[in-house]
């Protein structure tokens, strides 16, 4: 069974959030609210400043302190590739979720729900690249399969300096970045 | 200490700029569940302990008033849901690593407990409904004629109480995310401050009792409250509420000496713990944690509960009031500033 990641090269990034969109479009994310999003970080001040651009979205924790806290089991793990994700049709709407992810990676669907990034499985077990993947015009995200030793994600990690967020919260996130 | 910006595109309703997912209902759940929890717990020790019915004081009223009171933290809870027609979910399933799971179960425990109880101790009398009053009290002579079932009863009040009154601080502490909260200690101080609040609340109620003021209304008690505190001293001929001022002060010793805990714990702790700990120090929070949680709501009444105990002022309603409301005002900071509080 895989391990879903996805890898994001902070220096390819160039913040144009196309990203954002497709997954508005291919999910049907209501409006005002965000599945994915930008955020651009400058450490340090003048004449050295650093700048990352980061593509963030739900980091499909392995170790997912939102599905623990879940009194009914909607959050949960899903069977193929480790994905968390949300049962409309469980959920009770008590936010517990989202005040246990450090990432502020969930909100609340208009509809009532708990609702989040899905890595887009509708499409992944198509053998598609989830949508912002696909759309992404400098080709900085790369998604597959984290236990494959010879797969692209895996490959990228091993060549590359990289971090994830927050690892210090001990949730073990799949998305990593590149700097 | 490195210069760091971040902006960000999102804009989540309840989660951006800063969570607040949780309003008012929650603390008032948390506050309502704690208050049943020592109720529960203090009315099936007192059941326990009591052998005549003078010892136990107004404790037979607090299985009633607890249900009535979960009841209505029930419906704040409801009211706090996005998804609320689909409750029901949580009692198809149990989660054993989601506290919530667990609080539901235990909610659901305790209802029967609080009705067995006070089933045991029916009402002297009754606006309508003599008939069912006439079924009750047979059900009750049945009962009390059963010992050791009302001891089963007592001791299922007594441990499902500490059970909902820790479980509302285990709650929250499990919440990776919110630095403010991730301390072993809320459960503990959620149950004491839970047990003083039930303590002075059935103060409140054994004083009514003694002083005849069943029917006066609420802003009379309060007034009644304070003009006792202006009478020349002498002590008050009730043991009974005597026993649960010593209580309450007891509790409220506990309750203070956990706060403390809890402070030191975060300031022991992380750099995200510290400066969680500072939105209660120095921060938005800490006019109302030192002045109105920390000083009216522990230190004043403690200190006012010692000059009854020594005859100095008369028993009044004041500091029992003061414990209830700093119990309230507990809860509505710590679920306000652990939201705040993040990683990042």
């Amino acid at each position: 069974m895989p391990r879903l990641a996805m890898v994001i090269d902070t220096r390819r990034c160039v913040g144009c959030a196309d990203c954002v969109v497709a997954c508005k479009v291919e999910n049907d994310v209501p409006i005002g609210h965000d599945r994915d999003w930008i955020v651009e970080e400058i450490r340090g001040r003048c004449p050295g400043p650093t700048l990352e651009i980061r593509s963030e979205r739900c980091n499909h924790c392995a170790d997912p302190p939102c599905v623990y806290c879940c009194p009914t089991g909607a959050s949960h793990v899903h069977d193929y590739g480790g994905v968390v994700l949300v049962t409309a049709s469980k959920c009770i709407g008590c936010k517990a979720c989202l005040a246990a992810c450090p990432y502020g990676a969930r909100f609340i669907h208009p509809d009532g729900f708990a609702d989040k990034c899905t890595f887009c499985l509708h499409r992944v077990e198509k053998g598609l690249d989830p949508a912002c993947v696909a759309v992404c015009p400098t080709h900085c995200m790369t998604f597959g399969d984290l236990d494959d030793p010879f797969g692209p994600v895996r490959r990228l990690l091993d060549s590359r300096p990289h971090h994830a967020l927050l690892p210090e919260a001990g949730t073990e996130p799949c998305i990593f970045y590149l700097t | 200490m490195q210069h760091v910006e971040i902006s960000t595109t999102r804009a989540n309703p309840l989660v951006d700029p800063i969570l607040h997912v949780w309003g008012w209902e929650i603390p008032v759940y948390l506050f309502l569940g704690g208050l049943v929890a020592g109720l529960l717990a203090l009315s099936g020790f007192y059941l326990l302990r009591s052998r005549t019915a003078s010892e136990r004081g107004a404790w037979p009223q607090a299985p009633m008033l607890g249900v009535v009171l979960l009841t209505l933290g029930m419906g704040a809870l409801f009211l706090d849901l996005d998804h609320p027609w689909y409750v029901w979910r949580v009692y198809l399933t149990f989660e054993p690593a989601s506290p919530m799971s667990w609080g539901s179960w235990v909610l659901i425990l305790v209802y029967p407990a609080l009705l067995a109880a006070a089933l045991l101790h029916p009402p002297e009398r009754v606006p309508f409904g003599a008939g069912l009053l006439a079924v009750i009290r047979r059900w009750s002579e049945w009962m009390w004629a059963r010992p050791r079932l009302v001891q089963a009863i007592a001791l299922s009040n007594l441990v499902g109480g500490i059970a909902l009154g820790l479980y509302t601080g285990i709650l929250l502490g499990t919440m990776v995310a919110r630095p403010l909260w991730n301390s072993a200690i809320l459960g503990p101080l959620f149950l004491f401050s839970g047990l003083s609040s039930a303590a002075a609340l059935m103060h409140v109620l054994t004083l009514v009792r003694t002083h005849g003021l069943v029917d006066s209304t609420y802003a009379d008690l309060l007034l009644h409250g304070l003009f006792q505190l202006l009478k020349p001293p002498g002590r008050d001929p009730s043991t009974a509420g005597e026993a649960m001022v010593r209580a309450d002060a007891a509790f409220l010793s506990v309750e203070g000496a956990l706060i403390a805990l809890f402070l030191i714990g975060l300031a022991a702790s992380t750099e995200v713990q510290q400066q969680a700990l500072q939105l209660l120090l120095t921060g938005a929070y800490a006019p109302v944690f030192w002045c109105l949680i920390v000083g009216t709501g522990i230190l004043v009444p403690l200190v006012l509960q010692y000059l009854e105990l020594a005859g100095r002022i008369r028993h009044t309603v004041v500091p029992a009031l003061l414990v209830i409301a700093g119990a309230f005002l507990l809860r509505w900071v710590l679920v306000r500033a652990g939201q705040v509080s993040s990683w990042t």
